[in-house]
């Protein structure tokens, strides 16, 4: 544990919102809108707490715990990533294969909340989740093995540290790969286009939206809490890859790692406004290609480059 | 070019390998003709950069021999891929036999068993990089698997020229003092192929309708 | 000069064919290029036993010369071309004047330009040549990858659906198969480099004289691709997949040089292969692997064999087994070399007899179905006769040069300690016997059907000359083998580790 272990996950449960509502903005100008205010995801999760929830009475304590245990995982994860020129709260080896497992653990409470409801349009979404997050889970754990042969560290707050702008120079072409994978993951986990569109109004066409139907009031309120974070989280894993922590002043550091952050918000809106959601069938194509990047990325570092 | 320093000394030879392995992977999951046939023709500019990477070579045969390349490989085939693709007037489809996220999976075991091999060999002599003879080897091999998991005959050209450019690698980097005119004779009967070949798909054209190979099915015991 | 001259001279013709409007001369410059290479391989027998016995010079340096295996098979390519070239004039006649309609499913089809056919058939023969006469490993991958494209667009001379199916076939994977010899070569060229300077050029006299400094490993792994890449196109099991498709839809002449003169020049790159491999010493591996194919493609020849329907197909995999029996050969070492480039020849004339024959037999018949044919000897005699005579030479029955050939091998098999391959190879050889014999003997005997009787057109000249001049020569290669050639013969296999 260190004492500015904290920071980064300060910063993660305040801003998070902050950033979900910079990409709806930036799709609203885009779009010729004026759109949302930035801080409506705040608004929206007050509002949602205040609230209470219905249950239907088919469902079991499973649908109950799901928001909550997708929420602590999400919660977990946020201690282990670190930011800008902060260690993560907690950093040991091999935590990041504990981070990969925090987010499947997160997925599996929702997915099997989803179940839960009995509802055909639930349990269509949670297949189709699954099925993504099983091809996108590997793009993320060969990624970070790969840059964990690169540094030849095994904690993500070393390997951070680590990944400065000689070892851009150094590993450029596997970070990049690895850059690029990790940023398809990170669409996929969170839902957005090109895999999923989180503005969806159709329950055919949806993925992540469709499981969680059947949620109201604190409950929904976590889950879309629980979203902001892990779009964060995640984020800042690929920001923390693509810009190096070059400067030894820890101010500047922080100003550029919160900057990158914002760029990729801004990027993601684009992004959405820009393309539609690939076919259902194309999909799983876009993962395998992250997988392939990263194995690339790997094999490249076994190869001795 | 400081940066590249900073890298090693083979750093623009494991770029372009690389860029040629990211090529292989599209190739494996693209859908359409056309996007296949610009991807060779990418695939074949960067193998043209090879030669000239390479040290200890007399540089005026290099260079002409790159020239060569890049002008075969980079336009004229792709140009006769392009024609053939225009006056067949095909749909621009790959058709595979093996889906693409399949074939991409496939790429990937591909690429580790190229890697796999060559640690298990020892060259007489080191290599410029030691990404050539992996990635040579992991090129030939998705090659391979281009001509036998498509069944559009324009694909299976494709993969053809991709085994090619596989072996080319190998024989780029590998290889000390290939003559000339070896090398040209190598060029021109590929060249030809490619030129028969592409004949031959615009009969299979006329005389089918369709260039799917999986439909040349009179011929069996 | 006798080697470039051999190359250049059907090359300059081939182009000149392709631009020349008239039939006649054109037909004629066919038959006067082949006479001439046929003179010039002359020339090079009596330049070659000059220097015998056991004097040749070796070729030295020299990229483009003509060494005893290369002159073995150049005659082989010569013999065989002039006797196609002069069955090919009655062809093309015939083939001008005839109704084109498909045999099988009665369509209407176009043959390709003459002129292009012709050309075709000159450069495929330069090719060859080049094959035969190229000393060094990058020029020998030109020479045979050139043959691919030059006979494919021979196999498609009738234009219909099946023989560009097979067209098709054959140039893909005859192009993958020789890019792989490529590799193969890249290989070779690794395992003759040590550190910075390369030991040896890629001239296969230089490699065999540095051999023992050869990089082992590496020239296995070349060993390895050469084999399966110019095995390919030679028609090994199981890459023999064009062969059957290639051999039953060309016209019979193609087929002829096809199964005679082309899978032996593909061979000639597996023997140079095995060549350096035997001055290395690691001419056990190599051995190995070659027996290896050979049985395998004797034996799935002997499956396709029995109860095919197609009399060209049979002939087709009948190739293919012959190839196995070379392969066999030279894997056994011994005297199994000095058999296996006897029966090079041997097949090489009966073979091509036989497709001249199917030629003449489907031309009177119009069907390659073989329980639609009967009566062969009343219908065509001439043809009959030597369809017969072939049938007894391709199955080795003596006093044809190919039981001499077989049984040579037989009894290196029998020397080197392998007895159950020979007891294997007597089993395929009687097996395909009997296949054979249930498919021609039927064909030959009874009566033919009223439809085609009245039809028929007799035996020409044209159409018999050649076959019967192969056959002739099997014969004689049985009962008396000429000393220079026998000399030769022993020089060829001494190169490939047998006596």
């Amino acid at each position: 544990m260190h004492g500015e272990g904290s920071i980064p996950l300060v910063l993660t449960l305040v801003l998070a919102p902050f950033f979900l509502g910079v990409i709806n903005r930036t799709k609203a100008i885009v779009g010729g809108r004026t759109g949302q205010p930035l801080l409506q995801v705040y608004f929206d999760l007050f509002k949602l707490l205040g609230k209470g929830a219905v249950y239907s009475r088919t469902t079991t304590w499973v649908f109950r715990a799901g928001p909550i245990v997708g929420l602590a995982a999400v919660l977990l994860v946020a201690t282990l990533v670190p930011f800008g020129p902060f260690r993560a709260l907690v950093s040991f080896d091999g935590d990041l294969i504990l981070l990969a497992y925090l987010l499947g653990l997160g997925r599996m409470s929702t997915v099997l909340a989803a179940l839960d409801t009995g509802s055909p349009f639930e349990g269509m979404g949670a297949s189709r989740e699954v099925m993504f997050s099983a091809l996108a889970e590997p793009a993320l754990l060969l990624g970070l093995a790969a840059l964990a042969r690169a540094t030849h560290v095994l904690s993500l707050t070393e390997m951070h540290r680590l990944l400065d702008a000689s070892g851009w120079a150094n590993e450029g072409l596997a970070i990049s790969l690895v850059a690029v994978a990790l940023v398809v993951v990170f669409l996929a986990e969170n839902s957005r286009i090109p895999v999923d569109d989180p503005n969806t109004h159709l329950e055919l066409t949806m993925v992540h939206e469709v499981m969680v139907l059947d949620h109201g009031g604190p409950d929904f309120a976590y889950i879309l809490y629980g979203a902001a974070l892990k779009l964060w989280i995640l984020g800042s894993l690929v920001t923390g890859l693509v810009v190096p922590a070059g400067t030894t002043v820890a101010v500047v550091e922080l100003g550029v790692a919160l900057a990158s952050m914002l760029g990729l918000a801004i990027l993601v809106g684009l992004i959405e406004s820009s393309m539609a959601r690939l076919r259902m069938i194309r999909v799983p194509q876009l993962l395998v290609g992250a997988v392939a990047l990263s194995s690339l990325a790997l094999v490249l570092e076994f190869g001795g480059l | 070019m400081l940066f590249a320093e900073a890298a090693g000394p083979h750093y623009f030879v494991n770029l372009t390998l690389v860029l040629i392995m990211l090529i292989n992977l599209a190739l494996l999951g693209s859908s359409r003709l056309s996007v296949c046939v610009r991807l060779s023709a990418a695939q074949g500019i960067l193998l043209s950069v090879l030669p000239l990477e390479m040290p200890e070579h007399d540089f005026w045969s290099v260079f002409v021999v790159a020239a060569i390349i890049l002008l075969l490989k980079g336009f004229v085939f792709p140009a006769l891929l392009v024609r053939t693709l225009r006056t067949a007037q095909v749909r621009d489809e790959v058709v595979p036999i093996v889906s693409y996220a399949a074939s991409l999976v496939v790429g990937v075991a591909v690429l580790c068993l190229g890697f796999w091999i060559s640690s298990r060999l020892t060259l007489p002599h080191p290599a410029t990089s030691p990404l050539v003879l992996p990635l040579a080897l992991s090129t030939t091999l998705v090659g391979l698997f281009l001509i036998v998991s498509r069944k559009t005959a324009l694909m299976q050209v494709i993969g053809y020229l991709v085994l090619e450019n596989g072996i080319y690698i190998f024989g780029l980097s590998l290889v000390q003092d290939e003559p000339f005119l070896v090398e040209m004779g190598i060029l021109l009967d590929i060249f030809v192929a490619v030129f028969v070949m592409g004949i031959a798909i615009f009969h299979i054209n006329r005389e089918f309708d369709h260039i799917d190979v999986g439909q040349l099915t009179s011929l069996k015991d | 000069m006798l080697g470039p001259a051999l190359i250049l001279i059907p090359f300059v013709s081939g182009l000149l064919a392709f631009w020349l409007r008239a039939d006649g001369p054109r037909r004629t410059l066919l038959v006067a290029t082949a006479i001439a290479h046929a003179g010039l391989t002359l020339a090079a027998w009596v330049r070659y036993s000059e220097h015998l016995p056991g004097t040749v010079p070796t070729p030295g340096r020299a990229w483009v010369a003509i060494d005893s295996t290369g002159l073995l098979f150049l005659t082989t390519v010569s013999m065989l071309f002039l006797c196609c070239a002069i069955y090919s004039v009655g062809y093309l006649k015939r083939e001008k004047h005839r109704e084109h309609v498909d045999y099988e499913e009665h369509l209407f089809f176009s043959n390709e330009p003459e002129a292009v056919f012709t050309g075709c058939l000159l450069l495929f023969l330069a090719s060859m040549t080049l094959v035969c006469a190229s000393q060094h490993f990058g020029l020998l991958w030109v020479g045979i990858e050139a043959t691919t494209l030059a006979s494919a667009p021979l196999i498609y001379f009738h234009r219909q659906h099946r023989s560009l199916e097979a067209t098709w076939k054959y140039l893909l994977i005859c192009s993958v198969g020789i890019a792989l010899a490529l590799l193969g070569n890249f290989l070779l060229a690794v395992a003759a480099s040590n550190g910075t300077k390369p030991i040896a050029g890629m001239v296969v006299s230089e490699l065999v004289q540095n051999a023992a400094r050869l990089h082992a490993p590496w020239l296995k792994a070349a060993f390895i691709f050469l084999l399966v890449g110019y095995g390919t196109k030679m028609g090994l099991a199981p890459m023999h997949t064009w062969l059957p498709d290639a051999h039953s839809e060309s016209p019979s002449v193609v087929s002829a040089l096809l199964s005679g003169a082309l899978l032996n020049c593909a061979f000639v790159g597996i023997l140079r292969a095995h060549q350096v491999c035997v001055a290395a010493g690691v001419a056990d591996f190599s051995q190995e692997l070659l027996r290896g194919f050979g049985l395998v493609s004797m034996a799935i020849a002997a499956v396709f064999i029995l109860g095919q329907v197609d009399f060209k197909r049979m002939l087709a995999y009948s190739s293919v087994e012959h190839m196995g029996i070379l392969a066999l050969g030279v894997g056994l070492g011994g005297a199994g070399a000095f058999g296996a480039g006897l029966h090079a020849i041997n097949h090489s004339l009966s073979k091509a007899c036989l497709f001249l024959v199917a030629g003449n037999i489907l031309a009177a018949y119009e069907t390659k179905a073989v329980k639609d044919i009967s009566g062969l000897r009343r219908l065509l005699p001439l043809s009959g006769i030597l369809w017969l005579m072939g049938f007894l030479a391709i199955t080795g029955s003596p006093p044809f040069g190919t039981f001499l050939s077989e049984f040579t091998i037989l009894k290196a098999a029998l020397d080197g300690q392998h007895p159950l391959v020979a007891v294997y190879y007597l089993a395929v050889l009687a097996i395909v016997f009997i296949g054979m014999a249930n498919i021609v003997l039927p064909m030959t005997q009874g009566k033919p059907r009223e439809s085609v009787a009245r039809l028929c057109p007799r035996d020409s000249l044209w159409a018999t000359l050649p076959p019967a001049a192969l056959c002739l020569g099997v014969l004689v290669a049985g009962m008396y083998l000429p000393p220079t050639l026998s000399e030769m013969l022993h020089e060829v296999a001494a190169t490939m580790g047998g006596k």
